[in-house]
């Protein structure tokens, strides 16, 4: 029952607080905050045991589930389960949903209940996609989390927030239909053999081979590459972000653009093995791409969002190609790219929207010499964009290390040209310092040094990835039994040689 | 005592969090307290702990503290640990002890800067991340400080980033170096998979029972590795950042950009040596490069002006002698190098730092002259380590150590003739370049105002670097001159089955002739100097007035133009790259689809008029077309 609470949490909560943000906006902000610390309060209740080893099932594959009819003649369950990846999918979802509520409270200033409605539900969405283990269900999910961050984009955006917000709409929801399609003939195929059913252990080795399988694959794969976003389906992504408010942007980059991560882990290659196995060079091929054409395109911006927007595309290449290389080193790397990638970018969007708040502008053009008159801002932006370079000693260091060291046992080429990425991803984060906080201070600009909220926000995501870099383990445990579970599934596929020949 | 090794690295990090954290809000007193305090701590501890590690050395000489289990995955499973022997003392003892003494100078030199808490801070979190590199126990934990050293360094260099020359130097010192960083860690990924550790004992030993001497594995591994060091150690082909890092103040450039991180290529090269020793034409590389560098660097400081850009070529230069005694396998020769360099080369940006600041910011030493007498400790402490750095005969320790460089650039198994008269001609270079600036800018006629005249707080650590620069030679002596081999022999305990052959002395006549050579080529360089730039330098004057002449000396001054063959190769076109595609042609693409169902939708809005005879005529006309068809088919 915990799951469900997991989701109607926030979901009640941003009802509520959307409520009593007539009379009261600050109660509303506590009301959201409340709601997140609740909930946050289960989901580290849960780990807590996992990582204790309390009372929990350690022989199956399911940490908790939760399991009733929905719609019997479909053979659609509402099935929710949590393992350690998905677990510490909502820990972070959480987390960086707290970040968000206060990185917002004093930008949104209009329509303060509605935005909090549309916030908690994105959240809401996003726990049921993380925690979702029947595809009709997942994909309820998936929808419920597009439209409010539509909403998000389109009202409370910057001046072309509505070219923005169309773009994401249509990008999201168009690779969502095709993935729906490719669920539907995933069903029905796997009904032909039997069972008419949407439940994903269930779907689990049906067979899918040959190209048919390779098609209905690709449309499990376009939906979460569009996601991700991989190279060339990321151009969605710079405008969403650059017009979508802080809060959203933060989520957006810390959490949205996970699930299409957790999707290519959780579905695409276990239910697909043999054709992910024929696509893998090509996948390769897109994730090394995004890598080093993202960091190239975050090189080429001047508008700060832009930039990090960019960036990424870099980033989640990362993680496309530790999804296709597919073995120990790469998978656990893919983990803590996609934490560590939505700390430290969540960080990033949250430090430009507070330069924002204190220069109105978000061209790099009108900026420079900022250090003088706001250091603490600038050593907190210097900090995320060495953790953005890869810096040893933070938990991208790890994820990229891991990432790559497990791509270079799948493709020595593939894993030469992606460790370009880390010399470009050095060019675009010094020049983001150089044009903002470094140079001569010619504006004349006098801004406010970051204040105490802001200060313990920052303060606690550079903890984070401080203890991620140094003691990476908890996250790497406590992953540990749902990775291995995931490549049994596609040990056990048709076509048992391992991937890791090529 | 050796279990508080953990304690070395850990003060200067406390400093940084207390000077990071509080800096801001504390006395400039209180700041330098802190700053050079929690160094001088540290190199104390250092000291005590070297003392007893070389009183009662642990078994096998080597020492290692496990603090705990970074990660594990896949059975790999790197550990946070330190390692203290040999090789890692002499590198800690001359990181703290020579960073301490850069600390208590920069409270005077540093201390109008309205900046003076971050300028510790940064110093505190180098110091800590370099010991980082030299202790850490497996080559993961190393990159850590590596790559930390290597934010300190850009921090640094763009200490004062309101010139904007400051910030592209520092910006270009991380991405050179960065690229090679990134060969290395390619590295670790073979020696990752290939190995399954990167703990550096494990490392060594896995290697030598799995790869064959010469094997592909062994070339490429020790290849990538190499990448690294050249880019930290400025040596060919990434060397071009090293000359535009003086543009840190002068401590920076003293600690940072001479005694110990551009040092780091060689430590690491020394610390795997056995897997370099499984790759023998990789290692003739090593040697080739520090040769071709040492006489590269070596001629571009013979025409530099600014003080500091002459000390960077030096640098650069210097560490090529080392690359070229690890290339023969003469590590011991290279690391000893590595110490009395970092004694004298820091002196020299010290002792040159104080004349900076004497003169108001004048870095060009034709704008010095006449030092010599208004600035007399300078002068002296000047004078000692340009004795050092162009290897004076028997006095000084810049001639013991790189003799045994030359000696063994001679006669070691990989050593040629070649690789001995590229080191003999670098030394001729070397005396020529570094008395010309002793004889421009401390003697002559004073030229400049002097400002502000050092106070104890500076002249202090020059006096005690000048003893070390001056004495530090004599724990190690030639074998033809007396069995004194201290420094030799600590090493053997880390290089034992990896050192050089020990059969000079059958050779004591033939090494004695090599070292007179070496000695007179030394002192006739600073003769060719004193006539060349002291007595008549019209002649130098007129050599550069022909056109041949000034084109030479802008070549060598722009450091034979690597600036504008890597700009001309890389940085211009991807720069026009990324400016062209700024707008990011996949989206045109997207926006094309959009601006033609757009298009579309126009083209095709009139027939829905609402005029019902429009509809009936066109479906009258789709009646006929589809009948004809019917009909005709």
């Amino acid at each position: 029952m915990s799951l469900v609470w997991l989701i109607l949490i926030p979901m009640v909560g941003g009802l509520v607080a959307g409520l009593v943000a007539r009379k009261n906006e600050s109660l509303c902000r506590w009301i959201s905050l409340s709601a997140l610390i609740l909930d946050s309060g289960i989901a580290i209740n849960l780990f807590a045991h996992h990582w204790l080893g309390l009372d929990l099932p350690t022989s199956t594959r399911w940490l908790v589930e939760f399991q009733v009819e929905w719609i019997p003649r479909l053979g659609a369950g509402i099935h929710l389960a949590v393992d350690g990846l998905s677990l510490l999918m909502v820990l972070l979802t959480l987390f960086l949903g707290i970040i968000g509520v206060g990185a917002s409270w004093t930008e949104i200033k209009t329509q303060v209940g509605f935005f909090h409605f549309n916030f908690l539900w994105i959240l809401s969405g996003v726990i049921g996609v993380f925690l979702a283990l029947d595809l009709l269900l997942f994909f309820f999910f998936w929808e419920v989390m597009l439209v409010p961050m539509y909403f998000l984009i389109g009202i409370w955006g910057h001046e072309n927030r509505q070219y923005a917000a169309v773009k994401f709409f249509i990008f999201t929801q168009a690779s969502g239909l095709v993935m729906l399609l490719s669920i539907l003939v995933l069903v029905f195929t796997h009904a032909a053999g039997g069972e008419l059913t949407f439940d994903y252990m269930k779907l689990l080795g049906t067979p899918m081979d040959g190209t048919f399988g390779l098609l209905v694959m690709l449309g499990f794969f376009l939906a979460f590459t569009v996601k991700l976003p991989a190279f060339p389906f990321h151009p969605w992504l710079p405008d969403a972000h650059t017009e979508a408010p802080t809060a959203g942007s933060i989520i957006l980059a810390g959490i949205l653009l996970k699930t299409g991560a957790y999707g290519l882990l959780r579905f695409v290659v276990p239910l697909f093995p043999a054709a992910c196995q024929v696509f893998t060079p090509y996948a390769l091929f897109l994730g090394v791409v995004g890598v080093l054409y993202g960091a190239m395109q975050a090189f080429a911006q001047s508008d700060l969002k832009r930039l990090v927007a960019y960036t990424s595309v870099s980033h989640m290449g990362f993680v496309l190609l530790g999804v296709f290389a597919w073995n120990d080193y790469a998978l656990y790397g893919v983990v803590m790219q996609m934490i560590c990638h939505g700390f430290s970018s969540g960080a990033q969007f949250m430090l430009v929207g507070a330069l924002y708040e204190r220069v109105h502008t978000r061209e790099m053009g009108r900026m420079g010499g900022l250090w003088t008159t706001a250091p603490r801002l600038g050593a907190a932006s210097m900090f995320f964009a060495m953790a953005s370079l890869g810096l040893p000693g933070m938990g991208n260091f790890i994820a990229e290390f891991l990432v790559l060291a497990g791509l270079f046992k799948v493709s020595v080429t593939a894993t030469s040209f992606a460790s370009l990425g880390l010399i470009a991803a050095t060019i675009y984060s010094l020049w983001l310092m150089r044009g903002t906080f470094f140079g001569p201070n010619d504006k004349q600009w006098k801004i406010a040094d970051l204040n105490a909220r802001e200060l313990s926000l920052v303060a606690a995501l550079v903890a984070g990835l401080v203890f991620l870099g140094f003691y990476p383990q908890p996250v790497l445990k406590a992953v540990h039994p749902a990775l291995e579970a995931l490549q049994q599934s596609t040990a056990q596929a048709p076509v048992p040689v391992a991937m890791n020949r090529r | 005592m050796l279990s508080l090794l953990w304690l070395v690295p850990t003060l200067p990090f406390l400093g940084f969090l207390i000077l990071l954290l509080f800096g801001d809000r504390m006395t400039k007193t209180l700041v330098g307290i802190i700053g050079a305090g929690s160094v001088g701590l540290s190199a104390l501890l250092t000291m005590v702990i070297g003392y007893q590690f070389l009183a009662s050395p642990p078994p096998d000489h080597a020492f290692t503290q496990v603090l705990w289990t970074w990660f594990e995955v896949g059975g790999f499973r790197p550990e946070i640990a330190f390692r203290l022997d040999a090789l890692s003392l002499v590198m800690a003892s001359v990181v703290t002890f020579v960073g301490f003494l850069i600390h208590l100078y920069s409270i005077g030199y540093m201390h109008e800067d309205s900046s003076f808490s971050r300028f510790f801070a940064e110093m505190n979190l180098f110091v800590c991340m370099m010991l980082v590199l030299v202790l850490g126990d497996n080559l993961l934990l190393l990159y850590v400080g590596w790559e930390g050293v290597g934010l300190c360094s850009y921090l640094l260099i763009g200490f004062w980033y309101q010139e904007p020359a400051n910030c592209t130097a520092a910006q270009k010192a991380f991405i050179v170096t960065r690229v090679g960083d990134t060969a290395m860690a390619i590295g670790f990924f073979l020696l990752v998979t290939q190995l399954g550790t990167l703990q550096v004992q494990d490392l060594m030993h896995k290697a030598g029972e799995m790869w064959e001497p010469g094997s592909g594995m062994a070339v490429a591994a020790t290849l990538l590795l190499l990448g690294g060091a050249v880019g930290k150690s400025g040596q060919l082909p990434l060397q071009t950042w090293l000359p535009d890092a003086m543009a840190g103040p002068t401590p920076v450039s003293a600690l940072i950009h001479a005694a110990t991180m551009v040092t780091a290529g060689v430590y690491l090269i020394a610390r795997t040596h056995a897997l370099f020793a499984l790759a023998p034409s990789v290692q003739f590389l090593v040697a080739v490069i520090g040769a071709l560098t040492l006489l590269l660097a070596g001629f571009s400081a013979l025409v530099q002006t600014d003080i500091k850009r002459i000390l960077a070529y030096s640098t650069i230069s210097q560490i090529g002698y080392m690359f070229l005694a690890l290339g023969v396998g003469a590590w011991s020769a290279g690391m000893f190098h590595f110490m009395t360099h970092a004694f004298f080369k820091a002196l020299l940006f010290l002792a040159a730092g104080a004349v900076i600041h004497a003169l108001h910011h004048e870095q060009n030493i034709f704008k010095m002259g006449g030092l010599a007498k208004q600035l007399p400790v300078v002068f002296w402490t000047f004078l000692i380590g340009a004795g050092c750095l162009a290897s004076i005969p028997l006095i000084t320790s810049g001639f013991y150590s790189k003799d045994a460089i030359l000696w063994y650039a001679f006669s070691s198994e990989g050593g040629s003739i070649w690789l001995w008269m590229a080191g003999l001609a670098g030394a001729f270079f070397t005396s020529i370049y570094t008395f010309r600036m002793v004889f421009i800018a401390f003697l002559g006629e004073p030229k400049g105002h002097i400002h502000h005249r050092p106070g104890p707080v500076m002249l202090v650590p020059l006096v005690v670097l000048a003893f070390l620069a001056l004495f530090s030679g004599f724990i190690e002596l030639p074998h033809n001159f007396a069995p004194v081999q201290m420094f030799s022999n600590l090493m053997d305990t880390v290089f034992h089955s990896h050192g050089h052959s020990h059969e000079e002395h059958s050779s004591a006549a033939l090494e004695g002739i090599l070292q007179l050579t070496a000695g007179i080529v030394s002192l006739i360089g600073v003769a060719a100097a004193y006539f060349l730039f002291l007595k008549d330098p019209s002649k130098v004057e007129k050599i550069s007035s022909t056109p041949a002449g000034s084109f030479l000396q802008g070549f060598l001054l722009r450091g034979w133009d690597f600036d504008r063959l890597y700009d001309t190769l890389f940085v211009n076109p991807l720069m026009a790259l990324a400016r062209i595609n700024k707008g990011d042609i996949v989206d045109s693409l997207y926006n094309g689809l959009a601006s033609l169902t757009q298009m579309g939708h126009y083209r095709l809005k009139w027939i829905q008029n609402g005029a019902v005879r429009w509809y009936a005529a066109g479906l009258a006309l789709g009646a006929v077309i589809l009948l004809g068809v019917f009909i005709f088919t």
